[in-house]
């Protein structure tokens, strides 16, 4: 009996079994990031926005919108990709899944394609609840949609590899909490770096993170800190650098297999 | 025929520079029960690891069915089902989603029949809908041998199938060994309990530091190593041996109190009664007696302290 090249029964069971995992965990997974998205728009939006004046010829409370939709893309996208492979790490299962007639790759693409297919839909959702608050019109939509499956692949894959290098819950959290979160926040979520003093203006242009949300706010209001060009050239580099990364990990079996 | 799975020159060291494995050979044939035994840190988790992908060796070549587990790994792996010692599940996970998630991953199409019929069989199709977490320990053992068995594999490894069970369901377990091996199933045993591997194997193994130190039919294993030994407790105790029954398998031990007699337990208990009736005979009078068989407990402790 010749074993098939792909096994494509193992990749749907992986993949359902996330996806049935945030189903079942449809408040942390959907609800808490809604809300939170909710409140800044409250905050920021609505209190304060309405005494800012306009950047870049957007309303502030316009203007947000692509950055407030980076930022939960990217916490998102960690804690589901690092999450997904954690846990059978932490709880043994883990041994199921090396033992089965599934190559790396096929892995790879069930573990990482749910958690982007969770980002892309939470993403969606973001943008319907921030319709409900401030008018936006989205500029180049299918631009809009690939810097989304982008961003959601990427940092699904980056949180894949988290997932792996984690020993204990406490390096899960801290590279979200003590990297991601503020290159988000200071990544230009909130204002435009034009609007930054001089050297900081320059300083900022080695967070990563300008890149991801100077380019997803050209595809909504045609504006952006950095050429549109760049920024996606910037996610197709960490793209690779993750897949590289994954691809090492799985080569030497580095924290999955002894 | 081929074995079935095929160990040779296989060896593993972890990064810890710990060696877990020295050069094993080992040849289990299509169908038997094998039991491998061995004390903890013996390398027996290890080398069903290596089998199972789980572990990585570091030399040596491995076949199951034919394939090589590492270079063919997917033809491999098809074949092999594996209850870990651990139990490890998905907590939150009801026991239908459980198994056929195994099912799909070892790469089967969806069969609703054949598992609702494992499950039936598993005394677990009344909790099919129950979370996992809710369950006790055996039956979340069994959970762990449906998921093994979902994909209908052809070589089982059970690693310390019973420990931590009840009575019951190690009977049932043993049962069910049984009647999967009727349907040609080859299993792997690693157990604690040497009344298991009595009980069940075909032949056995013992491991000791990394290397196997014994491979037998266990029947034969009980035959040569197998003593079988009768004690008298005398009233008055012996200076020697009397003449008469000089050239008898006889000791004096305990200062002279007690007359050890050890027989072939193959050959019946013909000699014990003859050497009653002779030390009726001789006025030798005895207090109380006691006979033990050697168990293949007794093989084993013996084989591993014997082993360097």
């Amino acid at each position: 009996m010749r074993a098939p090249a792909l096994n494509g029964h193992a990749i749907w069971a992986i993949y359902r079994f996330e996806m049935a995992r945030t189903l079942r965990t449809l408040g942390q997974s959907i609800l808490a990031p809604v809300i939170s998205t909710s409140l800044y728009f409250v905050v920021f939006g609505a209190a304060i926005g309405s005494r800012i004046s306009a950047v870049d010829g957007v309303s502030y409370g316009a203007f947000i919108v692509p950055g407030l939709l980076m930022l939960s893309l990217l916490t998102q996208s960690i804690a589901n990709g690092s999450f997904g492979i954690f846990m059978p790490k932490f709880s043994g299962t883990i041994y199921e899944v090396l033992s089965a007639p599934i190559s790396f790759v096929e892995i790879l693409i069930g573990y990482v394609g749910a958690s982007a297919t969770k980002s892309i839909v939470l993403g969606l959702i973001i943008l319907i609840t921030a319709r409900l608050f401030v008018p936006f019109h989205i500029a180049h939509p299918l631009m809009t949609a690939l810097f989304l499956t982008l961003t959601s692949v990427t940092f699904s894959l980056f949180g894949f590899t988290l997932g792996i290098w984690a020993d204990g819950f406490e390096k899960l959290q801290i590279v979200p909490a003590l990297i991601v979160t503020p290159l988000t926040f200071l990544g230009g979520s909130f204002y435009s770096i034009a609007m930054l003093p001089a050297p900081w203006r320059q300083i900022t242009l080695f967070n990563p993170v300008v890149y991801l949300i100077s380019g997803l706010r050209w595809s909504f209001y045609g504006v952006a800190d950095v050429a549109v060009g760049v920024s996606l050239a910037m996610t197709l580099v960490f793209l690779a650098g993750c897949l590289a990364a994954v691809g090492w990990m799985f080569r030497t079996g580095y924290r999955l297999k002894a | 025929m081929p074995p079935i799975v095929s160990i040779s020159n296989l060896s593993k060291t972890y990064a810890s520079g710990f060696q877990a494995l020295k050069s094993v050979d080992l040849a289990i044939e299509a169908g038997e029960i094998f039991a491998l035994l061995g004390p903890n840190g013996a390398g027996r988790t290890t080398l069903i690891g290596i089998v199972c992908g789980i572990v990585n060796p570091s030399g040596g070549v491995v076949t199951a069915g034919g394939h090589d587990v590492v270079r063919d790994y997917r033809a491999a792996r098809s074949l092999i089902g594996l209850v870990p010692q651990e139990l490890s599940t998905d907590a939150f996970e009801s026991v239908w989603a459980t198994v056929n998630f195994s099912r799909g991953l070892f790469g089967k199409a969806p069969d609703r029949p054949y598992v609702e019929k494992l499950l039936k069989d598993l005394s677990l199709w009344d909790k099919r809908a129950a979370k996992i977490m809710t369950l006790s320990g055996g039956m979340k053992r069994r959970v762990m041998i449906a998921k093994a068995l979902s994909h209908q594999p052809r070589i089982l490894f059970l690693d310390e199938p019973t420990a931590g069970v009840d009575v019951e369901l190690r009977r049932d377990m043993w049962e069910m060994v049984r009647s999967l091996r009727s349907t040609g199933v080859t299993i792997i045993l690693t157990t604690h309990y040497i009344e298991e591997a009595q009980e069940m194997a075909d032949r056995i193994a013992v491991m000791n530091r990394g290397e196997i130190i014994l491979v037998e039919d266990k029947a034969a294993l009980m035959a040569t190593l197998g003593k079988k030994q009768l004690t008298l407790r005398l009233r008055q105790p012996l200076e020697g041996l009397p003449e008469a029954l000089a050239g008898e398998p006889l000791t004096l031990s305990a200062g002279g109190c007690e007359l050890v007699y050890a027989y072939d337990g193959a050959g019946g208990g013909a000699g014990v009664a003859a050497l009653l009736a002779r030390l009726a005979d001789l006025g030798i009078a005895f207090k109380d007696l006691d006979t033990r068989e050697s168990s293949l407990e007794d093989i084993f402790v013996s084989l591993v302290r014997a082993a360097p």
